[in-house]
């Protein structure tokens, strides 16, 4: 929708800039059109070049300065404390801010509550922060993206891969974000070949780098041969994979550069496409869009270009069924499901759409997963 | 679990050892010869964590991986030089000097290490001790750091050195009676500053273990709090290096326990196995103070057990 509103005004603002290229005067008049400046203040929790969740912001981020019209102000390293609250507010009072993207998940209670409660004319739009209409204010809001689309393609194209049919998965926390990205990704593998395994391992926390190393070695030596993640930095997990002559599926951004022949594809955000909505209805003074959702289709998440890895069967394989998540016509989580105790945990005949909250609260582990949630 | 599973749970271990125990193995050596001379140095959690970029940094810029261990090593001497001057000062406690450096270390490492979470340095090469065996597992778990059989040697320099060289003695001497080593005309704080700098340059080599070699890149939670484990282990080797070889192997194969079980697909209570080698410190300092143990091998000069 945005995207084709967008279109539009570019297509106008070309056809006035035709009409008025020969006059100064209509050089002048297209300046008095365009909007007003503003702008736009970014937060990170962590570094921006972390290969990771923050990298993926940070990227989008750039994209947005090339924007005309918009002025980017940025922080890093920025923890979820009180410090979050004086980086926001310093954007808005010195940089003069109007929207405000924090993106990681602590900053949104209380901290961003908190501001957006002092600065009633500022636009804040949190990254994964689940808003709710009547609970927060209308100038808060939060977008987030269906990244468990593309974590089912890594499945497929790690199926074609493996030799051993067993995928390993390096994750954090068993929180639902992450549960559902490891059963995506064995869902997908299985839909190539039903006797896949994925073993997973959790680390404890976001960022663990020995003990991801060590979860890794850990997989490969037991005949594991192509892993994925969800950690906060995943460039740890694709080097030690790399080194010992796996193959990886990447997360959060692309790692290809880190291991160019062991990386055959992964699942990346797309910001830019959240940021722009919220961004253009700032611009334009359209009301804050309060819950922004996408997956692939609505361009919130991408896949990495495929490595040299990655054989014929696999791309034609997996770009059938991104074809068919692209056209709307692929629903991940189908009835009959069980878990891995063999628990029905959706019954036959119900399918459960991505926008489905029920999928924000999973807590089990599909068939096929070797792990404990 | 079938004995299939055991023995890779043993094979995990004895790989993580080495593995994950190297970075131990230095730290705890530089700790030791530290307070030999009568002198804490907790600061070495942030020595390990600045010599770990340091290291990471110039190996990067140089391309050269033992210019980088060199670096490590060079950074974490100066960081200790910083606590073996402020401590020569008089009336200035060690310990609390100690958790500054940490905190001084931990910041410079992360504001100078910005650039340096991007890009791959060259790595310190394995030594391939494992060929002869056809199992992959035991050729992975025997893919030793360049770095351990070092430490290997330093634990064994030191143990020798500490009984049989003039120099070992004085340290000794310093951390055992500063009395005796002022009436002998030896400079205290002169020796205490020179083991400091010396235990700084060796857990430096620790974090170029990290950096460079396991996981080998440099990130904020590189360390994630080995440096102070390795300080609590020397007080469980009761100051003896070889025993500190051993705790750190100890530390290292207990690390490797959590993700080994689960990749068996033992994944119950995996935070607890995680937590091994947290819990294993407790214990270990539980058993240590008991109050007929705790003096035995100590440095008389200690603060702990003064």
């Amino acid at each position: 929708m945005a995207k084709m509103e967008r279109n539009r005004r570019t297509l106008l603002q070309g056809a006035a800039w035709l009409g008025a290229a020969y006059t100064t005067a209509g050089w002048r008049r297209l300046a008095e059109a365009a909007e007003a400046p503003i702008t736009v203040g970014f937060i990170y929790v962590g570094a921006r070049d972390d290969y990771g969740y923050n990298q993926s912001h940070a990227d989008a981020a750039a994209e947005v300065k090339k924007m005309p019209g918009i002025k980017v102000v940025e922080e890093e390293n920025v923890p979820e404390t009180q410090a979050v609250q004086k980086s926001m507010q310093g954007m808005i009072s010195q940089d003069g801010a109007t929207l405000l993207f924090p993106t990681s998940f602590g900053y949104f209670d209380p901290h961003m509550l908190a501001v957006a409660a002092k600065n009633p004319t500022v636009r804040f739009a949190h990254c994964g922060g689940l808003w709710t209409a009547g609970k927060h204010p209308a100038n808060t809001g939060s977008f987030f993206g269906y990244i468990d689309e593309a974590q089912y393609l890594n499945g497929v194209v790690a199926a074609h891969a493996t030799k051993s049919l067993k995928l390993g998965f390096v994750a954090a926390k068993p929180i639902p974000q992450v549960l559902r990205n490891i059963n995506a990704f064995t869902l997908g593998a299985r839909s190539v070949n039903p006797k896949i395994t994925t073993t997973v391992i959790f680390t404890g926390d976001w960022s663990m780098p020995v003990k991801e190393a060590e979860a890794t070695n850990s997989l490969i030596d037991q005949g594991i041969d192509v892993i994925t993640m969800h950690v906060d930095g995943p460039k740890v997990i694709v080097e030690t994979t790399a080194k010992r002559g796996k193959l990886v599926c990447g997360y959060h951004a692309s790692q290809a550069k880190l291991a160019p022949q062991a990386y055959l594809t992964g699942a990346e955000w797309n910001w830019i496409t959240a940021y722009k909505t919220i961004i253009d209805a700032a611009h334009t003074g359209k009301p804050h869009p309060n819950f922004v959702r996408g997956g692939l289709k609505e361009h919130f998440v991408k896949t990495s270009a495929y490595g040299p890895a990655v054989s014929e069967g696999a791309r034609k394989q997996a770009d059938g069924v991104k074809a068919r998540m692209l056209a709307g016509k692929f629903d991940i989580f189908t009835g009959e499901m069980k878990d891995n105790t063999g628990k029905v945990v959706i019954p036959k005949g119900t399918t459960l759409k991505q926008t489905d909250v029920n999928l924000e609260s999973m807590n089990w582990l599909v068939d096929g997963v070797i792990g404990k949630a | 679990m079938s004995a299939h599973a055991w023995v890779d749970l043993l094979l995990a271990m004895l790989g993580g050892a080495i593995r994950v125990g190297t970075p131990f193995l230095f730290v705890s050596l530089g700790e030791c010869l530290t307070e030999k001379s009568g002198r804490i140095n907790l600061g070495l959690e942030g020595v390990l964590v600045f010599s770990a970029m340091a290291g990471f940094g110039a190996a990067w810029l140089t391309s050269s991986v033992w210019l980088g261990v060199l670096a490590a090593g060079l950074a974490g001497g100066l960081l200790a030089l910083v606590h073996g001057l402020v401590c020569s000062l008089p009336q200035v406690n060690d310990i609390a000097v100690g958790i500054g450096i940490m905190l001084l270390g931990n910041g410079l490492a992360f504001y100078l290490g910005k650039p340096l979470m991007e890009p791959q340095a060259p790595q310190i090469p394995s030594l391939m001790l494992g060929d002869w065996s056809s199992s992959a597992n035991v050729q992975a778990a025997l893919h030793i750091n360049a770095l351990f059989p070092l430490g290997l040697a330093l634990a064994l320099l030191l143990r020798w050195g500490f009984t049989h060289t003039r120099w070992g003695l004085l340290v000794r001497m310093v951390g055992d009676s500063a009395d005796a080593a002022r009436a002998l005309g030896t400079s205290v704080n002169g020796v205490r500053l020179a083991a400091t700098v010396a235990g700084g340059f060796i857990a430096g080599l620790g974090g170029a273990s990290l950096s460079l070699y396991y996981p080998g890149s440099w990130n904020e939670g590189l360390s994630s709090g080995q440096g102070l484990i390795a300080v609590a282990l020397v007080i469980f080797a009761r100051w003896n290096p070889l025993r500190c070889l051993a705790a750190a192997l100890l530390f290292g194969a207990a690390g490797a326990v959590g993700p080994a079980l689960q990749s068996v697909g033992y994944g119950a209570a995996y935070q607890l196995f995680n937590a091994l080698p947290y819990a294993l410190t407790l214990l270990i300092l539980l058993l240590t103070c008991s109050p007929q143990r705790a003096a035995r091998g100590a440095p008389m000069e200690l603060g702990v057990t003064r």
